[in-house]
């Protein structure tokens, strides 16, 4: 048996979360996504959760547990190694229901940096070519599956509201930095002020927390470097 | 009157994405439902690529649509409809260069150009890739598409039913999880995209959300026919213990698979194409390894990749190390993988021609929800992404082209009298004071399905997978729930689910019960041969209240006369 302690909250009944304590049957190999099946099948259906690949690819059970920002299938008891496992949901989000939380405003921000590739040039028969070299530039920022943890990790975005953050910036570098899209300087206006890249303060908690091994300071350097280039190299307004 | 949309596109993965974006270009309102945020669909998980005859590879360089038509028919085992499959080879180059200038980052090869990869049953590279993580890179673009244009999603609904009025198909009943509330919707035309069941089998490579309820609602409410249902696939290769899946891209990379005796199996029984033969052949010998023994802990075989080396691994199959690491806390720099077949893929689904249309007017299907059939018996390995563009495209064009031509229908009676019968349902369900497990019925439905019909069946097998199904059909109607609560209530959704999963189950196992032949996927060890004479036809099931009746179709041959089918 494995004890869990997860925390509660459903807004249209509840004043504030609390923690419930749930004693699991654990198997070997169980995840902690696993874990929450068994207490939703076995001793309370009203617990909920969301979830879908299992795979850690869809990105949809980022949740804290025990204290660090992870997916929930990815994460196996064992590797835990604590007899009492506490699960909340990501922190600094709103929280819809359970571990469920709100990414609307997630998703907004996301929205905010044009994440798609602009080539105003019309568009050849066959494929624009990409050298390997130009493509292996972007090759861990598409790895993001846009599962909120670095978001919620971070402190800046926790404190600044309107803050665009790490995975959003990501995305904006892995735009900015493909050979075949042409918007260039434009894409950095996009992450410029007092809520973009700038901001970030280089703690690299979005890198501890992600869960793909992505590096996001690294992105929202990359997109500094180019908005300090683009001030000096234009006369200042 | 309530919501209305021109057309309700049911799910946001690649083909409901596409047909979205079809159709809202043609100048139509559309919106999208969806069980899930667009990028949790399943079609995130694909690895390893999508088949269009580019000819960029070495050794590919004569590759034409021609070639890959044959190969998909071959590898359908003749089953497939051949001017369907001709559409979608010949429109394959087009679709995969679209999803590059909307931005795929597919890998490249030398001097820039999509790189492609050889897959089973094509004896060269097809599969154009980005590295094993295709499905997350082409999902992610056509959601940035779909939000570049502005598509309209109503997340995590879940549809119910599909209502029809005067022979045409006027809306949906959905739930929104979000706060339980049951509404209706009323369209001009709805298209199904609503993928696959895998979850009705226990070892399944499937997200936990292919529960196929969208498939199940197409045949329950709206009467149409499913087809085809008996053809399952199962993956060669998927991870012993949690089934997550190791991409085909493996052995096309240069993977071998050994048994307990570091034997390369596969000589025994496709001795040219060896580990790259198609799926069905690849899944019934490594479960003839299996099944006598030649296997570990009575479960798996290994597939060895140490040989490719770490440069390779990390770059071609950095997924299936992460995924290895994770989930199996093992590195296949160096040690074998353990794999065991699984369920992976539905080559059935809600009967379609290559416009998605269905048998009933304004209702539309496409991806792995549908059958045109281009996959037959036996779908090949980087087809089913391709499908889902080509076929989500053509539906939403051919959606508009139905909406476009249509004259009003009021329907707003059939939409209220449909939202009754099915609040009436889910509150039977909430307030039902029945002893049942819901839990134990969707368990011992897993298992059933894996040992009745799985890999090899036979007829007492499926006879009493069938009467096991019947007496879990009749234990769902004493299911309780643990939880009526009204926010996100996964229990309800969950058993929603099961009577989908339910009906479903029995329309596959008879299908195959009755299919007294072997063909692609469905292997019968009483009629271990094809028979053409006899068999070279659709099954269609349609929904009775007793429970499917089942009648067939003839197959389109244009240009491949059926011949032996070897490797
Ligand atoms: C692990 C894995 C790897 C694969 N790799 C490859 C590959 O390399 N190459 C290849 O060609 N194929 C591959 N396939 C197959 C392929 O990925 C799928 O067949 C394909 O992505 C299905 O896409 P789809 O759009 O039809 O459905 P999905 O992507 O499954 O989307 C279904 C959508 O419908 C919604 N939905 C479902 N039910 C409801 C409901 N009742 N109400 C509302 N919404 C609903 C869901 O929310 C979701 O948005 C792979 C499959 C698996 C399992």
């Amino acid at each position: 048996m494995v004890t869990f302690k997860i925390e509660r909250f459903n807004p249209d009944v509840d004043k504030a979360p609390y923690f419930q304590t749930y004693e699991v049957a654990a198997g070997k190999e169980m995840s902690v996504l696993e874990a929450l099946f068994y207490v939703v099948e076995n001793l309370d259906g009203s617990l909920a959760f969301r979830y879908s690949c299992r795979g850690a690819v869809c990105g949809s059970c980022a949740m804290r547990i025990n204290g660090k920002n992870r997916l929930a299938c990815q994460t196996l008891l064992k590797k835990l190694k604590s007899p009492v496992i506490t699960v909340s949901p990501l922190p600094h989000l709103p929280i819809v229901k359970d571990l469920i939380v709100d990414m609307d405003h997630f998703f907004k921000n996301y929205e905010k940096i044009k994440p798609y590739l602009v080539n105003n040039t019309s568009a050849p028969e066959k494929e624009r070519r990409q050298s390997i070299l130009e493509r292996a530039k972007i090759d861990e920022m598409i790895a993001c599956i846009l599962c909120g943890a670095c978001f919620s990790a971070c402190t800046v975005a926790a404190t600044d509201k309107k803050f665009i953050g790490p995975a959003a910036l990501t995305k904006a570098y892995r735009f900015w930095a493909d050979s075949r899209d042409n918007l260039g300087d434009e894409r950095l206006a996009l992450v410029a002020g007092e809520h973009g890249a700038l901001r970030c303060h280089t703690l690299f908690n979005c890198a501890e927390a992600c869960p793909k091994n992505i590096v996001p300071t690294y992105s929202i350097q990359q997109l500094k470097g180019g908005l300090v280039k683009c001030r000096f190299s234009k006369p200042a307004k | 009157m309530g919501l209305h949309h021109q057309v309700i596109v049911v799910g946001a993965g690649l083909s409901g994405l596409r047909a979205a974006l079809a159709a809202q270009q043609d100048g139509l309102d559309v919106a999208i439902l969806s069980r899930v945020h667009p990028v949790r669909s399943h079609s995130i998980a694909a690895q390893g690529g999508i088949n269009a005859s580019l000819a960029n590879a070495e050794g590919g360089r004569d590759d034409n649509w021609e070639k890959h038509a044959f190969d998909t028919i071959k590898g359908s085992d003749y089953l497939a409809d051949q001017d369907a499959v001709e559409i979608m080879t010949k429109e394959a180059p087009g679709i995969v260069y679209e999803m590059e200038h909307w931005g795929t980052p597919f890998s490249r090869t030398i001097d820039g150009r999509i790189a492609q990869r050889p897959f089973g049953g094509a004896a060269f590279p097809r599969t154009c890739y980005a590295a094993d993580i295709t499905g997350h890179a082409l999902l992610h673009t056509m959601y940035e598409k779909s939000v570049k244009e502005e598509i309209k999603v109503y997340e995590e609904y879940l549809l119910l039913s599909i209502v029809k009025h005067d022979n045409a198909c006027v809306g949906i009943v959905a739930l929104n999880i979000n706060n339980g509330e049951i509404i209706a919707m009323s369209a001009d035309a709805v298209i199904i995209a609503s993928g696959g069941y895998g979850r009705i089998y226990g070892n399944s490579t499937n997200a936990l959300i292919n529960t196929g309820s969208g498939m199940a609602a197409a045949y329950l409410s709206a009467g149409v026919p499913l087809k085809d249902l008996e053809f399952v696939q199962f993956h060669p290769t998927s991870l012993y213990g949690t089934n997550i899946l190791i991409t085909e891209g493996a052995r096309g990379e240069g993977g071998y698979l050994f048994n307990n005796r570091h034997e390369r199996f596969m000589k025994n029984y496709a001795a040219k194409a060896m580990e790259l033969a198609p799926r069905d052949i690849v899944a019934r010998s490594i479960q003839t390894e299996i099944n006598e023994g030649r296997c570990y802990n009575n479960a798996y075989v290994l597939l060895d990749l140490r040989h490719l080396g770490r440069k390779k691994i990390m770059e071609r199959l950095p997924g299936i190390r992460d995924i290895c690491l994770h989930f199996a806390g093992l590195d296949p720099i160096n040690k074998p993988i353990p794999i065991q077949p699984g369920q992976h893929y539905s080559m059935g689904g809600i009967d379609t021609n290559a416009n998605g249309e269905t048998s009933l007017a304004g209702l539309f299907a496409a991806g792995e929800a549908a059958c045109v059939s281009v996959h037959g018996g036996n779908r090949l390995g980087g087809n089913s992404l391709l499908d889902t563009i080509v076929f989500g495209k053509l539906s939403g064009h051919f959606a508009s082209g139905y909406v476009k031509a249509k004259k009003k229908n009021a329907a707003d009676q059939a939409l209220q009298a449909e939202l009754a019968k099915v609040k009436a349902k889910v509150s039977r369900l909430e307030n039902s004071a029945g002893k049942e497990n819901p839990a134990k019925v969707r368990s011992e439905l897993k298992t059933t399905m894996m040992e009745e019909a799985g890999v090899f069946r036979t007829k007492a097998k499926l006879e009493a997978g069938l009467a096991k199904i019947k007496e879990l059909k009749e234990r769902y109607k004493q299911i309780h729930l643990l939880s009526k609560i009204k926010k996100y209530n996964l229990d309800l959704v969950r058993n929603l689910e099961l009577e989908g999963k339910l009906a479903l189950a029995e329309v596959i196992v008879l299908g195959a019960l009755k299919r007294e032949e072997s063909r692609g996927s469905h292997f019968r060890t009483d009629y271990p041969t094809r028979n053409d004479e006899h068999w070279l036809k659709h099954t269609l099931a349609h929904h009775t209240e007793s429970g499917p009746r089942l009648d067939y179709k003839a197959v389109t041959i244009t240009r491949f006369r059926p011949q032996a089918r070897t490797y």
